[in-house]
């Protein structure tokens, strides 16, 4: 389940799935890799749902393929929310689960987004829900739909609702984007003349710091992504970058340059209460939480090249994390604090995912130009930016490395992509 | 989100009402939201809030690069080479002889590597630079280190022609 060595050349088989999302979406979904343990899932049309702006079970299989646990069968006959499965005829299919629904519209003009979920092998009812959503958000009650049966199905929180913040780079443009986790939905937040860099999410996900380069110079500024609301938290002389939010939202861990070299700081989200956390003659920077909050990862060449330390946030000395190569930058931590994404340089830049019990590390992609993993909130995922087929794109990996989608969006530079928090 | 007090849910379910709808019409009356579930347990109600704002900032022109005030770095190195003595030099009387005057040493890396750790290695690249016109007694209001990283390569190009093109400080004025 988890990263081994040889997981990927262990992968006999791969398929690309043309794309299944819907015109207005600029990207193009990729699926590659087979899972072995995909669990078959019957799905059908939703009564109605033709009548409505946004196909909902369209979406909610993309979903579910997507995720690579999932192996989609059609339904024998379509079920709404209140029928009965033909569970023999399911069974006959090799369907394990059927999802069935339906879209109808209400007086007040919402559509009532229903679902319910049975399981096959035990012929049991297995629970639905209804969300009366406007027509503008059926995609995203689709998506709470793929998590909930995501959720019932693997024991774990889905990531279908949740969204990602990346940069694209063309004609001399800087764009700050955020697009739901499936591509689908891409709002320039931010376009400017000048770079953009380090997106980073509040853990609530209202809010995004990053770093703007629109005076000349680094600053961290914070976002309100609903209002555009933004205030500049560090500008100090020099270079000021690498923002990241602490678990509980209060603290930002950001590197400055105003006092000669660059070290991490702590401040609050505010920008006041500046205080210096690392110390070391050479670069400090790319600091990350703990989930717990007491710990940060970061980056530092203090040894020579540059490689990831950790270190309380109470103070006192740092432990260096990677030993494997010369040049390990970009840390990562997942949601349970037990595994480390990073960038290796080696004969490329390889994303790497070591547990951080063993500090045994595996490479799980087969890209050379690998950059800014992160974590999804259920940890089952991690994206980054990379090059495949002579393009830049987002790739989205299991973190054991078998599964892979991508996300092109055409003719642009595409990077630094960072995973929302759940919450949608 | 969930958790958040009633008061910023109905703000958040006003603005979900005002995304759905055509026209941006501001409504008085908070639309109820409710997330009915169907085998009757009770969810906790969670409205979309779902739009992001928009800005543009691109209006302004690009600054052309000016290329005396170029210094080049050989890859992994951020000491000054004999060659750019000069400039640094010019740059260094310059500032001395009028007080207020001010300049910014801008680090610039090539293309390889991450963004974070380009911008603090462009950063080392710019203080090496105000470092040696310090030196040369050049006042500490004056001067400006700062770093673009890898993200204004001078040269497009992904070979060691371009790379050497990209590795340099800038020198501007303020």
């Amino acid at each position: 389940m988890w990263p081994r060595r040889h997981a990927l050349r262990a992968l006999g088989a791969s398929l690309a799935l043309p794309a299944l999302t819907p015109a207005f979406a600029q990207f193009r979904v990729e699926i590659r890799g087979v899972g072995g343990t995909q669990i078959p899932i019957a799905l059908g049309r939703f009564r109605d749902e033709d009548r409505q702006p946004q196909s909902i079970s369209a979406v909610v299989r993309a979903d579910l393929e997507r995720s690579g646990v999932f192996k989609v069968v059609d339904a024998p006959a379509p079920v709404d929310e209140n029928g009965l499965p033909d569970y023999n005829t399911l069974r006959s299919r090799g369907a394990d689960w059927v999802v069935g629904g339906s879209a109808s519209r209400l007086a007040d003009g919402r559509v009532d987004v229903r679902f319910r979920l049975w399981d096959v092998v035990k012929g049991a009812d297995q629970g639905g829900q209804s969300e009366p959503s406007q027509p503008a958000d059926l995609r995203l009650a689709a998506h709470h739909i793929s998590d909930l049966v995501y959720q019932k199905v693997t024991g774990e929180r889905g990531v279908f609702s949740t969204r990602i913040a990346y940069v694209t780079k063309g004609g001399g443009r800087f764009t700050l984007r955020i697009a739901d986790a499936d591509g689908a939905g891409i709002v320039p937040a931010l376009i400017d003349n000048e770079p953009i860099i380090s997106p980073a999410w509040s853990p609530d996900g209202s809010e995004l710091a990053f770093v703007t380069f629109h005076d000349k110079k680094a600053k961290v500024v914070i976002r309100n992504v609903r209002t555009g609301a933004s205030r500049e938290v560090a500008a100090f002389r020099g270079s000021n970058s690498a923002p990241a939010f602490s678990p509980d939202g209060r603290t930002l861990a950001v590197t400055l340059s105003k006092d000669g070299g660059s070290h991490v700081y702590l401040m609050d989200r505010s920008g006041g209460n500046v205080r210096r956390v690392t110390e070391s003659t050479g670069i400090d920077t790319e600091a990350r939480f703990s989930p717990d909050g007491a710990s940060l990862y970061f980056v530092s060449d203090r040894g020579g090249g540059p490689q990831i330390y950790r270190q309380a946030v109470a103070g006192g000395g740092a432990t260096r994390v990677t030993y494997n190569g010369s040049y390990n930058i970009s840390p990562a931590i997942s949601p349970d604090g037990k595994w480390l994404a990073y960038i290796n340089r080696g004969d490329g830049f390889k994303l790497m995912v070591m547990n951080l019990a063993t500090g045994e590390a595996a490479s799980v992609s087969d890209t050379n130009d690998d950059e800014s993993p992160s974590f999804a909130p259920n940890g089952r995922y991690i994206i980054y930016a990379t090059k495949a087929g002579g393009r830049d794109v987002l790739m989205v990996t299991t973190a054991d490395g078998k599964f892979k989608s991508t996300l092109v969006e055409s003719g642009l530079d595409i990077r630094e992509p960072v995973w929302g928090p759940f919450g949608r | 989100m969930i958790k958040k007090s009633g008061k910023m849910l109905l703000a958040l379910a006003s603005v979900a009402v005002v995304a759905g709808c055509a026209s941006p019409t501001k409504l008085d009356k908070p639309v109820e939201v409710e997330k009915k579930d169907v085998t009757s347990q009770t969810t906790t109600t969670q409205p979309s809030g779902d739009t992001v704002a928009s800005t543009d900032m691109s209006s302004k022109p690009v600054v052309p690069i000016t290329l005396d005030r170029v210094i080049y770095f050989d890859f992994d190195s951020y000491a000054v080479k004999d060659e750019f003595r000069p400039i640094v030099e010019a740059h260094a009387r310059l500032l001395k002889g009028n007080s207020g005057a001010k300049e910014v040493a801008e680090g610039h890396t090539d293309e390889r590597g991450g963004s974070e750790y380009n911008l603090a290695l462009g950063q080392k690249r710019a203080e090496a630079v105000v470092q040696q016109m310090k030196v040369l007694g050049v006042g500490d209001s004056q001067l400006e280190a700062v770093s673009y990283g890898k993200e204004r390569p001078a040269v497009d190009g992904h070979d060691e022609a371009a790379w050497a093109k990209n590795r340099r400080v800038e020198l501007r004025s303020k």
